[in-house]
């Protein structure tokens, strides 16, 4: 599922959160949404995925707009939050049939589904549980399973690994690769972590609300002159920052 | 647009299980939730008995304990205090937690909150039959068929009351915390309604105080509950409460836009 942003602009008030965006990102890609705190990347989350209402500019997923046509974009998307939105309370079970009947499911298919999701993600004997006993890698695991159950085309992940060591981030970073060559998702990372982003992955870098560049890795490094994309990311940053 | 059979059927189903299942989970809460009517119950309307003698009125037939006439209001009580809850725990989690997973579901935002008001308003009523059966203890006994007359009038109520509860919490952001909403809300509502007194008793003790109970949705939503408890239908309060609870459903519901949590960020 191919998106295209065209001349989006968002204000909270009178503070710019995002001005004037336009890329787009092709179907079946893994790309990353890279920039500091603050960079605008969950405003553009939150209106990628209808939480927020378009201000100015638009949105197409595959073609549709999403003012427009929200319920069938939206049955096409699965999203995972930067801060987990699971009930903590229930089971992982109860937690992914929630979801499934919010996007139509009955208890049959929803359990076909779960089950499948949860073997994927090796979660299948965790299904009993309380969520409140998973470690946040698991919990992450559990949420991305969600994200999947209605067999989306487009996985949007704001932050995935925020709180996770390294290890864990590295595993959860190759599993949603993974996803996306097998199953042809088209994979939006949000990430402020260098290390997740490979040279060769489409980059979108967000600065201040601006776009700096919607290359890939190494494009960035051609742009900026550096031969690392931790300097890359760094130099033009910091460029924005003085220009500002 | 490809949708499954019974799609709006299974998203109503799955909130409504969630509700239940916290409800479930929350045990403690059900428990003080029942505590402070049945103090009002148990404490207060055995004090007040000997003060205040209630005539005949409708819908009783005859002189009635004060313990009945207040169980009416008791039960609102719990609808109310319930409501109020959960719609600011709704806002609150507007832009975070739970209510973000249900605003990704495809289906119209209207129905959703629908959904979830609903929800809410059948739970509560677990709550409410609860406190019904502990009040056999002291006496209120309401006819058999009328604990089944009353139950859409509960639901009216309760669905009332959430969605006024919803209103509030997004319109008004002094009120952003359940103290607030307690003090300048709950209160006010319970206490200037027929709940504790016939309004002829506030009548006798002030024209203006009468006139404001008079004016409460919460009076006709007691009264309403109170009729359809003894098997009577009170057209008025039907009405009243009817007209409250589509009008406060169609402004909550469109100020809940996200729209609006974004310009006051």
């Amino acid at each position: 599922m191919s998106i295209k942003v065209e001349q989006l602009s968002f204000n909270y008030g009178k503070k710019k959160a995002l001005n004037d965006l336009n890329f787009t990102l092709e179907s079946g890609q893994f790309s990353a949404l890279l920039g500091p705190n603050g960079a605008g990347k969950s405003t553009l989350f939150a209106l990628l995925t209808r939480l927020y209402s378009l201000q100015s500019g638009s949105i197409h997923l595959q073609g549709l707009d999403l003012q427009k046509t929200p319920t069938q974009v939206m049955q096409q998307v699965g999203v995972v939050f930067q801060q987990s939105t699971l009930d903590l309370d229930l089971s992982v079970q109860q937690n992914l049939a929630y979801h499934a009947s919010l996007h139509g499911f009955g208890s049959r298919e929803a359990n076909v589904r779960i089950a499948t999701e949860l073997e994927r993600m090796s979660m299948a004997d965790r299904a009993h549980e309380k969520v409140r006993a998973l470690n946040g890698g698991h919990r992450r695991r559990v949420e991305i399973a969600r994200a999947l159950l209605h067999q989306p085309r487009l996985l949007l992940l704001d932050e995935p690994t925020s709180g996770l060591d390294p290890q864990t981030r590295k595993i959860l970073n190759q599993h949603v690769r993974q996803l996306c060559e097998d199953q042809q998702l088209t994979v939006l990372w949000a990430t402020h972590l260098i290390d997740e982003i490979h040279s060769q992955d489409r980059l979108l870098l967000l600065h201040q609300g601006h776009l700096l560049s919607s290359g890939t890795g190494e494009d960035l490094c051609t742009l900026s002159g550096k031969e690392q994309l931790t300097h890359a990311f760094e130099h033009l940053t910091q460029q924005s920052v003085a220009a500002a | 647009m490809n949708m499954r059979s019974g799609y709006y059927w299974h998203c109503f189903r799955g909130i409504l299980i969630r509700e239940y299942l916290r409800f479930i989970q929350q045990r403690t809460r059900f428990f003080s939730a029942l505590v402070r009517p049945l103090l009002w119950l148990v404490v207060f309307a055995a004090g007040f008995r000997a003060a205040l003698g209630i005539a005949i009125i409708e819908p009783y037939e005859t002189y009635i304990t004060y313990e009945v006439y207040i169980a009416p209001g008791l039960c609102c009580m719990i609808l109310l205090f319930n409501g109020m809850q959960s719609s600011l725990s709704m806002v609150y989690d507007r832009e975070m937690g739970s209510m973000r997973v249900l605003l990704m579901s495809p289906l119209p935002r209207w129905f959703l909150l629908t959904c979830k008001l609903l929800s809410i308003a059948l739970v509560s009523l677990l709550q409410v039959y609860a406190f019904l059966l502990i009040a056999l203890f002291v006496d209120v006994e309401p006819p058999l068929w009328g604990y089944l007359t009353a139950l859409p009038a509960f639901l009216l109520v309760a669905v009332m009351l959430g969605a006024i509860g919803l209103f509030i919490s997004s319109w008004i952001k002094q009120l952003e915390n359940f103290a607030g909403v307690m003090n300048f809300v709950i209160f006010p509502m319970f206490f200037l309604s027929s709940a504790l007194y016939p309004l002829w008793k506030m009548q006798e003790a002030s024209e203006w105080l009468y006139w404001i109970c008079s004016t409460n949705p919460f009076t006709y939503a007691v009264e309403l509950v109170r009729h359809a408890l003894y098997m009577k239908f009170d057209l008025l309060a039907f009405s009243i409460t009817l007209g409250t609870t589509l009008l406060f459903s169609l402004l909550s519901i469109n100020g809940f836009n996200p729209q609006r949590a974004a310009k006051v960020k």
